[in-house]
């Protein structure tokens, strides 16, 4: 009687503890985001300026992802087109095949995939890369000759992101279009001009910077995620290997819940 | 905490009532210790006693739970990292596992001191660098990444770029671990020869007692969290605590004449 009574109670402790747990654990994560996002921006304007790294820093994220940007952008543009002419065609309305096609790749498209490109490419080698740095004590050598590694190595990475991304994502945006123009024109007979007419009226100087302001956000959070799971990886080669997932997988999951709040907020914006 | 002048000047870094816990585990558990200005301080004690992580207070890459540590009379368990650099600029460290940057070549990282601290041009630090690695018999290795490097030659470059910039203060985390005799005959005459030389306070973690003895101006024991012992080689040969009278008959290293101990190799 007494045990079966306190097992269930354990039993109890135990999931209430759980269900606590989650919600403590994210504002613990958050918080250690944003920890070091402060102590980033802290040393981005202290001595010395190392423009070496910071071209290190870009070269490694913004023109190594050229070209896998470049491709699933063309892509992305051609079976989009491809989808937008089959079903516009039931309606006989094909011609809004171009102005479709650019809203949807400016305003999401572009951002959205451009980021994830970059947070498998260069966010899961930036928390390897760290991660080994961190558990080979590497991190630790670069305070010992009076170097802050977060200077070193976190600062340069996250204003790479901020700015390679959004030209990434300008890249994203002309080849998908071109690639979705040479889909509907070519291989699908929409009409050249209506289609390019039609892009041109409704996809104006906001509708790319709502793009752009996204691409810049991402571009942040991907990098400091990235770099926070390998600057604090512990648990020798497997911790690096989850801090690595964990970067993936986290900078998935905020770009997509981010993209929804941030296009609510631009678009209530940009209606006043 | 007296930190009068007359000590201070006798001891550049003291260790006052230091606490860390990783967890459960409670690793240091109140060590007092000092650091003997311009001599070389062994730090002995078993496996897993936490002999890395009090070297790692000393540079402020942990932060203790309780205690302070005075360098230069200034205590550092408050400063931030931004306040630390400056002392930091004080200290060269060896580290157990050499820590060399994998990215970079051992020219590369025997140079990331003078390249990130003074403003000499590529082919200055080139030789400078070059002077390093050939006194340390590095020959040869320049153009070489540390994954090429065998463990003692990596354990090497690590030292040469902790002497780069001549600091004050040398921390040598077990620098002979895993050398073979001679090597360690060859770095232990250089931890003396460069103490000698420049002065510099050494501070050395080890469990190899015959280089211990052979090179030691001070010895102070860690057990259990704890310095048991801490005074020159012959009062740690004379001390009657248990635990040091194991350590050192149990290495080997001390051969017992009846009753009376000695070191096999003479101190030269
Ligand atoms: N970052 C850490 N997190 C958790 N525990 C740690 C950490 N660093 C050290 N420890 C623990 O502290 C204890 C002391 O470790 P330390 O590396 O200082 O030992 P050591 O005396 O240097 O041993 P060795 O002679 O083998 O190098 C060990 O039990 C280790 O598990
Ligand atoms: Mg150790």
């Amino acid at each position: 009687m007494e045990s079966a009574r306190s097992r269930i109670w354990q039993h109890t402790v135990r999931a209430v503890d759980r269900l606590w747990m989650t919600p403590v654990h994210i504002v613990e994560l958050v918080g250690d985001h944003l920890t070091l996002l402060g102590r980033a921006a802290f040393w981005l304007f202290k001595r010395p300026f190392r423009t070496r790294v910071y071209l290190e820093a870009m070269e490694f994220i913004g023109v190594e992802s050229v070209g896998i940007v470049a491709m699933i952008g063309a892509f992305v543009g051609m079976v989009f087109a491809l989808q937008l002419t089959s079903a516009l065609r039931q309606f006989g309305t094909e011609s809004y095949v171009g102005a479709t096609l650019g809203i949807a790749l400016t305003r999401e498209l572009a951002p959205v995939f451009t980021s994830i490109v970059v947070a498998a490419r260069a966010g899961a080698g930036m928390a390897t890369e760290l991660g080994s740095m961190r558990i080979t004590e590497q991190i630790d050598a670069l305070s010992t000759m009076a170097v802050s590694p977060v200077q070193y190595l976190v600062t340069p990475r996250v204003v790479a992101g901020i700015l390679m991304v959004p030209l990434l994502c300008m890249l994203f945006n002309c080849v998908g279009l071109c690639g979705g123009y040479g889909v509907a024109v070519y291989l699908q007979n929409v009409d050249r001009g209506v289609f390019v007419e039609n892009a041109r009226a409704v996809v104006e100087y906001r509708e790319i910077l709502q793009g752009l302001i996204k691409a810049t956000i991402f571009g942040g959070a991907l990098t400091l995620i990235s770099c926070q799971q390998g600057y604090n990886a512990s648990g020798g080669a497997k911790g690096v290997g989850i801090g690595t997932t964990r970067a993936v997988v986290g900078s998935f999951v905020t770009i997509l819940v981010l993209d929804y709040f941030l296009t609510d907020v631009i678009l209530f914006l940009q209606r006043k | 905490m007296s930190d009068d002048a007359e000590k201070s000047q006798q001891f550049q870094i003291r260790i006052r009532d230091l606490h860390k816990s990783f967890g459960e585990h409670h690793v240091l558990r109140g060590i007092d210790l000092d650091i003997e200005r311009g001599k070389i301080n062994i730090v002995i004690g078993g496996s897993g006693q936490g002999k890395s992580v009090l070297m790692k207070h000393l540079m402020g890459l942990l932060k203790p739970d309780q205690g302070h540590i005075y360098v230069d009379g200034e205590d550092i368990v408050s400063l931030g990292e931004y306040e630390l650099n400056p002392i930091r600029r004080k200290f060269g460290m060896l580290f157990q596992y050499a820590a060399l940057f994998d990215s970079l070549t051992v020219e590369e990282n025997v140079g990331f001191p003078l390249f990130e601290h003074t403003r000499k041009h590529s082919a200055e630090v080139r030789t400078e660098v070059k002077k390093r690695l050939d006194a340390l018999g590095l020959a040869g290795t320049e153009k070489k990444y540390p994954a090429e490097l065998s463990g003692g030659m990596r354990k090497r470059v690590g030292l040469a770029r902790a002497l780069i910039l001549k600091p004050e203060i040398l921390l040598y985390d077990e620098p002979t671990t895993g050398l073979d005799p001679v090597a360690t005959k060859n770095v232990d005459d250089m931890i003396r020869d460069i103490s000698k030389e420049t002065g510099v306070t050494s501070v050395v973690i080890s469990h190899d007692m015959a280089s211990t003895f052979r090179i030691a101006d001070r010895i102070s024991m860690l057990y259990e969290g704890k310095i048991v012992v801490s005074g020159s080689p012959d009062e740690v040969l004379r001390s009657s605590h248990e635990m040091v009278r194991m350590f050192i008959e149990m290495s080997g290293a001390i051969r017992i004449q009846d009753g009376s101990v000695a070191p096999p190799v003479a101190p030269s």
